[in-house]
């Protein structure tokens, strides 16, 4: 079962292995570019293991920004992290010691994959959960790694293979998209965040977006409820996704 | 190298920073509605409702640095998007759909735009 399961979490983390190196790369070579070698690189992907997050700090040390400021900044900029928990709540209940670790690795594309993925019984939820997580990890170490060591001389030009991870957010939205007949909720997100990106730029829409979303999404309640008031642990019978 | 112009205690002070703030936005769900704890219908409901909107929030997130008024308007990301989604409906292999777009993406980038 230990070997099922890692097969699956492993196939299922490849669209994050292209990405994730790819991303990786790009931090590793920005940072050893301002003289951090790559031991440097280690530390903040094993520590902080969070894409934009990384970039955004590789300023904040060049620049010798205060605390404050990279506290703060990086609040904003991994603010879109909060929502991912909250529809973990029962999904990540029961997974014991690994749970911390998993909440830990909460990346973007982390989130995505743990909450389409439909896994039978054959399947070791928490093993996956983890082998996932650790997976991805693996490959945002690596990625970041290899960067700071190999520098900006590669044989051949990776531009454009960070689209893995768009192109990875689109099928998990297709996939979301033929499982249900209430498309609302997508669309929403959609509409919201792309307004709020027009109005308040690409450094501050995802706060505004967020609070939006979230309103709207409480509006719409009436509408979108499908828990049951007796049992809401049934709750997460409507988020189960058809997979390939 | 790392002790030429870097202060490396200031720098591993604002790593420390970065990690425990990112480490606190994730937590921070689980330790307002902590396990075994009843929380309020609504988060549940919110629960529910939230993979399908955060989704569409980082499909356009994606989208964030580019701009669609300037040369090459965003086409090469949305031809690929297009291919990606058909290729998806049609086979529903999620390896193919996103191997098949990224190398289309690379060929439009690299050697077309």
């Amino acid at each position: 079962m230990t070997k099922r399961t890692f097969k699956r979490a492993f196939r299922d983390s490849l669209p994050i292995l292209a990405g994730y190196l790819a991303l990786g790369f790009g931090f590793g070579v920005l940072l050893e570019s301002k003289g951090y070698s790559f031991w440097w690189a280690i530390l903040m992907s094993v520590t902080m293991f969070a894409g934009s997050g990384q970039y955004a700090g590789v300023d904040f040390l060049a620049g010798g920004a205060t605390i404050l400021t990279t506290a703060f900044m990086t609040l904003i900029i991994n603010a879109r992290h909060f929502f991912y928990g909250f529809s973990l709540l029962d999904k990540y209940k029961g997974m014991g010691i690994a749970k911390p670790y998993l909440i830990f690795g909460l990346t973007d594309e982390t989130y995505s994959v743990v909450c389409s993925a439909k896994l039978d019984d054959t399947i070791s939820k928490r093993k996956y959960y983890f082998f996932l997580t650790a997976l991805d990890h693996l490959y945002w170490i690596t990625g970041c790694t290899l960067g700071a060591v190999i520098g900006g001389v590669l044989p051949f030009s990776n531009e454009g293979i960070d689209y893995a991870m768009t192109a990875l957010f689109i099928v998990i939205m297709v996939e979301q998209w033929l499982s249900t007949k209430e498309h609302l909720p997508a669309i929403l997100g959609v509409v919201t965040t792309a307004v709020c990106l027009c109005v308040f730029g690409p450094d501050m829409f995802i706060i505004p977006a967020m609070t939006l979303i979230a309103f709207e999404l409480v509006i719409l309640r009436k509408r979108l409820d499908k828990t049951q008031p007796e049992a809401p642990e049934t709750a997460e019978k409507t988020e189960v996704k058809q997979d390939d | 190298m790392i002790d030429g112009v870097i202060n490396t205690p200031y720098s591993l002070i604002l790593i420390a920073v970065m990690a425990a703030v990112t480490a606190f936005v994730r937590f921070s769900p689980f330790i307002l509605f902590p396990e075994g704890r009843k929380r309020p219908r609504v988060i549940t409901y919110l629960g529910t409702v939230l993979p399908y909107a955060v989704i569409g929030m980082l499909v356009v997130y994606c989208f964030k640095g580019k701009s669609v008024i300037e040369y090459p308007y965003c086409i090469p990301e949305l031809l690929a998007a297009a291919l990606v989604v058909g290729l998806h409906v049609w086979k529903r292999n999620t390896l193919l759909s996103v191997f098949a777009g990224v190398a289309f993406y690379m060929v439009l980038v690299q050697l077309v735009f």
